[in-house]
C-alpha cells in the first residue's frame, strides 16, 4: 500500500511503486480533473503542484510523491485568482488541456508575481490544440494584478 | 388535476389551486376578490425538443451539436434565448439524445457536428423553437388573466400583465403551457431588436472547464468499468497472424485480451495496466500491401499523376488554349502532407454492452452513425442504444468518422467481456492511427492577359477520397469527383474567363479524414499564394492585384479594405515583412494578414491581423477565439508538422516529433469583425485556411524565396559553417 496525500487528504493506494501518479489520480483516486494527453511529459495537461512545484504527473512515479503535499485542479481553491482570471477572461474553448495550464500557471505567479511577457513565454510551456494562448497570457497577468491587490480579480 | 383548468375561471374567485408540490398559490387582482388558478404542474413543460422548462423554474436547453471547443453550448442556448426570453442564469445545458427531432437540418437523417455548420443549420430552428415555447407561455398567462396573448409581454422568464401590475413565472406556468398545443405560425423578431445575438456572452461551459469537473468521454465512471488499450496495425491494412497474450496477462491487473477489428485489445482494471498488457503483447503482423509505403516514393507518384489529364471539376471557357497563346504565364506545384488532427484529449469510448440494450459514452461528431454501429455490432435494435455525448476534448473533424471505428471497437471489447469498457488511445495510437487530413500535390498554372488581369487558370489536384466508401460518398461524390478535395477552387473567387479544375483521385490505402476547414487546407494554400505569384508576374502590390479579380464580390473587397486599414498594409513594422490571403468557405469569408520574421532560414510569425465576415454574428467572442484558434492550428501545420512514411510506418509519435507550437511562438493576433445583417455562415473552420498562404507570402516578401510544400521550410543553412553566414538575413524592399 501506497500513502499519498492529496488535496490535504490522505490516500492508500494499492499500484506498483512505478505507476505514473497521473494515472493513480484517475483511475485509483477518480481525481479527473488533472488530463492525460501524451504521457510523455511534452504536453503539461498532466501538471499538478508537488510541494507547491508544477510537476507533470505522467513522469512521476507514484513512489516519488510518497509523503509529499500533492495538488490537483479539484484542490486548487475556487475562488483562486487563477481560477478566477480564466473565467474573466473566457479563455477556454474546449478546455481539455486547461487544469494544467491552470496548474502551470498557479505555480508559475507563486514564483513570478509580477511576471513579465519574457517569463510567461518562458514558463507557460504546456500546449493547447485550440490555441487559447493570447487569453491565457492576458489572463497570468489579471491574476498577478489580482494577487498583487489581494482580492480577486 | 387538469380539471381545474378546464373549468370556468370566472367561479374560482376564492379558489387557489394546489400544485403537485403541495404549495398552494393564490395571486389577486387588484381591485377585484378574484383570484387566479394556475394548472398544477404535473410534468415539465416541453414545447419541442429542444426546450424544457421545470415547474421550479429550472430551464433545459437539450443541444444536439458537440461542444468541442467550438461554442456551441453557449452560442446555440442564445439562439433559444433570444426568442424565449428566458433568465440566462436559470439555463441547464444538456447533451441531446440521439432521436429523429435532432437531426441536423442539412444532412438527411443524420444528427452530428461538423462542416462549421452548428449555428447556420440552426439559425432558425432554434430561434422558431425559443418563440413557439414563449407564444405557448403568454398564451397559458393570458389564459388565466382573460386577456388577449397579444396584450402581454415576456421579460427574464417571466410573462408580464398588459398592465405591468403582476407576472407569472414560466416555472409557474409550465404546467398550463404543457397542455397547450404549438403555434402554427411563429414569427421571429427582426434582426434589429435582437437583444442577446450578436452581443458577447460568457461560456456557459467555461465554469466547469476551470475547475476540472467538466467531463470528457475519457473521464467518464462507472461501476466496474474496465480499460482496454488497443495494440494496433503497425501498418495500415495489417491483421493479426498470430497473437500470444500469456506475458500480457501475466501483468497484474490484467483481466483479458480480446481481438478486435482494429487489433488486439488489452482489457484491465486500470489504464496503467491495460497499457503495460498491450506491451508486453507478441503479435506477428500481416502487414499487407502497404508494408513498403514511403513517403518519398509517394511523393513521385502523386508529382506523376499530376502530370495526368484528371477528372473535371470545374470547366469554363478554354484555359489551356489561353494558357498555349498567352504571353505572361507562369506555372507551379504545391505540395501538401498528410497531417494528424491530434486532439488534445485522444480518442476514447466507453460502452456497456448488456444483453438488453448498450450505453455509450464518447465524445463524437457523429451521433446516428456511431448509434447504429453499435447496432450493428450487438445485434441490437438501434433504439436499444443510448449514446451519451460527452464534451470533446477538441475534435476538428477526428471525432467525425463515418465507419464509427473507435466506437465500434469499444462496443466490440464490451461485447467480448460482458462488462463496461473504456478503450483509450494513447497519443501515440492517435499520431499514427490515420485517418489524416489527405496528402496532395496541385499542379497550377495561370495566365495574364495584355490588360495584367487572370485569363486562364488550370488546377490540378491529386489527392486521395475522404469520402469515397464512407456513408457521405453520395452526397459528397460528383462525377467521380469527391467535392472535399476541389472546394475553394471550383468556385474560384477571382474574375477568370478560362478556368479548369481536374482531379485525380490518388490510390486509396491510408485512411484519411476531414481536418479542420478540410479541401479548404490546401486549395486556399494553392490559390492565395498562386494568386500572389501571378501578381508578382503583374508586377502589381498583392492587394491591389487581388482586388481588381474580385469585382464580383464586393464582400471580399470589404473585407479587403478593412484588413488592409487595421493591419497597416504596406507598412510593416521595421524588420517585418507582411503577407496577405483572403478565403470564402464554410459561409464566411476571413482575410489576414502575417508579419513575419525570417532569420537565419527561421520563420517567425509576429503578428496577425485577421478580419472576419460572417454575416450576422452569434456571439462575438467567440468568432474571436475561433480566428485566434484557427490562426493557432493553421500555423502549426504551416510551420511544422506532417505525417510521413517509411517502410510502411508512421514515423512520427507523439508531440516531440508531431510538434505543436507553445505560448512562445504565439504571434499576436488582433480579430476584426465586420459587422454585417447576412445570414451567418460557419466560424470554426473559415479562419484555417487565409493563415499558411498569408505566411508564405510573408515569406516571399521577405527574403523572394517561393515556399510551395507545406510545412514551409527554407533551405536549410549550408552544411559547412563557412558557407552559413550569420545574420545574412535578406532586406525586403
Amino acid at each position: 500500500m501506497i500513502t499519498l496525500i492529496v488535496n490535504e487528504k490522505n490516500f492508500e493506494v494499492d499500484v506498483a511503486p512505478d505507476t505514473p501518479l497521473l494515472w493513480v489520480l484517475r483511475d485509483q483516486l477518480q481525481l479527473t480533473g488533472t488530463k492525460y494527453s501524451c504521457g510523455i511529459g511534452e504536453c503539461g495537461a498532466c501538471t499538478v503542484h508537488i510541494d507547491n512545484e508544477a510537476v507533470r504527473s505522467c513522469q512521476v512515479p507514484v513512489q516519488e510523491a510518497v509523503d509529499k503535499k500533492i495538488t490537483t485542479i479539484e484542490g486548487l481553491p475556487e475562488n483562486h485568482p487563477v481560477k478566477a482570471a480564466w473565467v474573466a477572461e473566457e479563455v477556454v474553448q474546449c478546455g481539455y488541456c486547461q487544469p494544467g495550464q491552470i496548474m502551470q500557471a498557479a505555480a508559475f505567479l507563486a514564483k513570478f508575481p509580477e511576471p513579465l511577457d519574457a517569463d510567461i513565454d518562458r514558463e507557460m510551456t504546456g500546449i493547447c490544440r485550440c490555441g487559447t494562448y493570447p487569453r491565457i497570457r492576458t489572463a497570468i497577468h489579471r491574476a498577478a494584478k489580482a494577487s498583487a491587490k489581494g482580492g480577486k480579480p | 388535476m387538469s380539471q381545474i383548468f378546464n373549468c370556468s375561471r370566472r367561479d374560482f374567485c376564492k379558489t387557489s389551486a394546489l400544485l403537485g408540490t403541495g404549495l398552494v398559490l393564490g395571486f389577486y387582482l387588484p381591485g377585484c376578490q378574484k383570484k387566479e388558478v394556475i394548472p398544477p404542474a404535473s410534468g415539465p413543460f416541453k414545447p419541442n425538443a429542444f426546450i424544457q422548462i421545470a415547474p421550479d423554474g429550472t430551464v433545459t436547453f437539450f443541444i444536439n451539436k458537440s461542444e468541442m471547443g467550438q461554442g456551441v453550448y453557449t452560442s446555440l442556448p442564445m439562439l433559444i434565448a433570444e426568442e424565449l426570453e428566458v433568465d440566462w442564469k436559470k439555463i441547464k445545458i444538456e447533451a441531446a439524445p440521439v432521436a429523429p427531432e435532432y437531426n441536423h437540418t442539412q444532412w438527411g437523417n443524420l444528427q452530428g457536428t461538423g462542416g462549421s455548420t452548428s449555428i447556420r443549420s440552426t439559425f432558425d430552428q432554434l430561434r422558431t423553437a425559443g418563440a413557439s415555447g414563449r407564444m405557448m407561455l403568454i398564451q397559458a398567462a393570458a389564459q388565466i388573466w382573460e386577456v388577449p396573448p397579444a396584450s402581454c409581454k415576456v421579460e427574464g422568464g417571466k410573462v408580464v400583465h398588459p398592465k405591468g401590475e403582476k407576472s407569472l413565472s414560466y416555472g409557474t406556468l409550465a404546467g398550463a403551457a404543457a397542455k397547450l398545443q404549438p403555434p402554427k405560425e411563429v414569427p421571429l423578431k427582426p434582426a434589429a431588436s435582437f437583444k442577446i445575438i450578436g452581443k458577447p456572452r460568457a461560456r456557459l461551459d467555461t465554469p466547469a472547464k476551470v475547475n476540472g469537473t467538466a467531463e470528457f468521454g475519457i473521464d467518464v465512471k462507472r461501476p466496474n468499468l474496465l480499460t482496454a488499450v488497443v495494440a494496433r496495425p503497425p501498418v495500415f491494412g495489417a491483421t493479426v497472424k498470430e497473437c500470444n497474450g500469456d506475458a500480457a496477462k501475466a501483468v497484474p491487473g490484467v483481466k483479458e485480451v480480446v481481438q478486435v477489428d482494429s487489433g488486439v485489445a488489452v482489457v484491465a482494471e486500470s489504464f496503467w495496466a491495460a497499457k503495460l498488457g498491450r506491451d508486453a503483447l507478441k503479435i506477428v503482423w500481416d502487414e499487407g500491401v502497404l508494408a513498403k509505403l514511403d513517403s518519398a516514393t509517394q511523393g513521385k507518384e502523386y508529382a506523376a499523376l499530376a502530370q495526368k489529364p484528371g477528372l473535371v471539376a470545374a470547366n469554363r471557357g478554354d484555359a489551356a488554349a489561353t494558357f498555349a497563346t498567352a504571353a505572361k504565364k507562369i506555372e507551379a506545384i504545391y505540395e501538401m502532407p498528410y497531417l494528424a488532427h491530434a486532439p488534445m484529449e485522444p480518442l476514447n469510448c466507453v460502452a456497456d454492452v448488456r444483453a438488453d440494450g448498450c450505453e455509450i459514452w464518447v465524445g463524437t461528431q457523429m451521433q446516428t452513425l456511431d448509434r447504429n454501429a453499435a447496432a450493428e455490432v450487438t445485434g441490437l435494435p438501434p433504439e436499444k442504444i443510448t449514446l451519451h455525448t460527452t464534451f470533446l476534448g477538441g475534435g476538428f473533424g477526428r471525432r467525425a468518422v463515418g465507419d464509427s471505428h473507435f466506437v465500434r471497437e469499444a462496443v466490440q471489447v464490451s461485447k467480448a467481456m460482458q462488462a463496461p469498457v473504456k478503450v483509450v488511445w494513447t497519443r501515440e495510437d492517435d499520431i499514427r492511427g490515420g485517418y489524416y487530413r489527405p496528402r496532395a500535390c496541385h499542379a497550377v498554372r495561370g495566365a495574364l492577359g495584355e490588360d495584367n488581369l487572370l485569363a486562364a487558370w488550370q488546377q490540378r489536384i491529386v489527392c486521395q477520397s475522404i469520402v469515397k466508401g464512407t456513408p457521405f460518398e453520395e452526397a459528397m461524390m460528383k462525377e467521380g469527383v469527391d467535392q472535399t478535395a476541389v472546394e475553394g477552387i471550383i468556385d474560384l473567387s477571382y474574375a477568370v474567363p478560362n478556368l479548369q479544375v481536374e482531379y485525380q483521385m490518388a490510390p486509396p490505402g491510408v485512411p484519411v479524414l476531414w481536418w479542420r476547414s478540410v479541401g479548404h487546407s490546401f486549395t486556399a494554400f494553392v490559390k492565395e499564394c498562386f494568386v500572389d505569384e501571378l501578381a508578382n508576374v503583374a508586377g502589381q502590390d498583392p492587394l491591389a492585384f487581388r482586388k481588381q479579380l474580385l469585382v464580383e464580390h464586393p464582400r471580399q473587397v470589404a473585407l479587403l479594405d478593412l484588413l488592409a486599414e487595421k493591419a497597416g498594409w504596406g507598412k510593416p513594422e521595421q524588420g517585418r515583412a507582411q503577407g496577405l490571403a483572403i478565403h470564402e468557405s464554410f459561409g464566411s469569408i476571413v482575410a489576414q494578414v502575417a508579419e513575419v520574421i525570417v532569420e537565419d532560414n527561421k520563420i517567425k510569425v509576429q503578428r496577425v491581423v485577421c478580419a472576419v465576415d460572417c454575416g450576422q454574428s452569434v456571439n462575438p467572442d467567440t468568432i474571436v477565439a475561433q480566428m485566434q484558434s484557427a490562426i493557432y492550428f493553421g500555423m502549426a501545420a504551416a510551420l511544422h508538422d506532417a505525417i510521413t512514411f517509411k517502410n510502411g510506418r508512421v514515423e512520427q509519435s507523439n508531440f516531440h516529433d508531431y510538434p505543436m507550437p507553445r505560448l512562445a511562438e504565439m504571434p499576436a493576433v488582433e480579430v476584426h469583425i465586420m459587422p454585417s445583417k447576412e445570414k451567418p455562415g460557419g466560424i470554426g473552420e473559415p479562419g484555417v485556411p487565409p493563415i499558411a498562404p498569408a505566411i508564405a507570402n510573408a515569406v516571399f516578401a521577405a527574403n523572394k524565396t517561393r515556399l510551395r510544400t507545406l510545412p514551409l521550410n527554407l533551405a536549410p543553412p549550408a552544411k559547412t559553417p563557412a558557407a552559413a553566414p550569420k545574420g545574412g538575413k535578406k532586406k525586403k524592399k
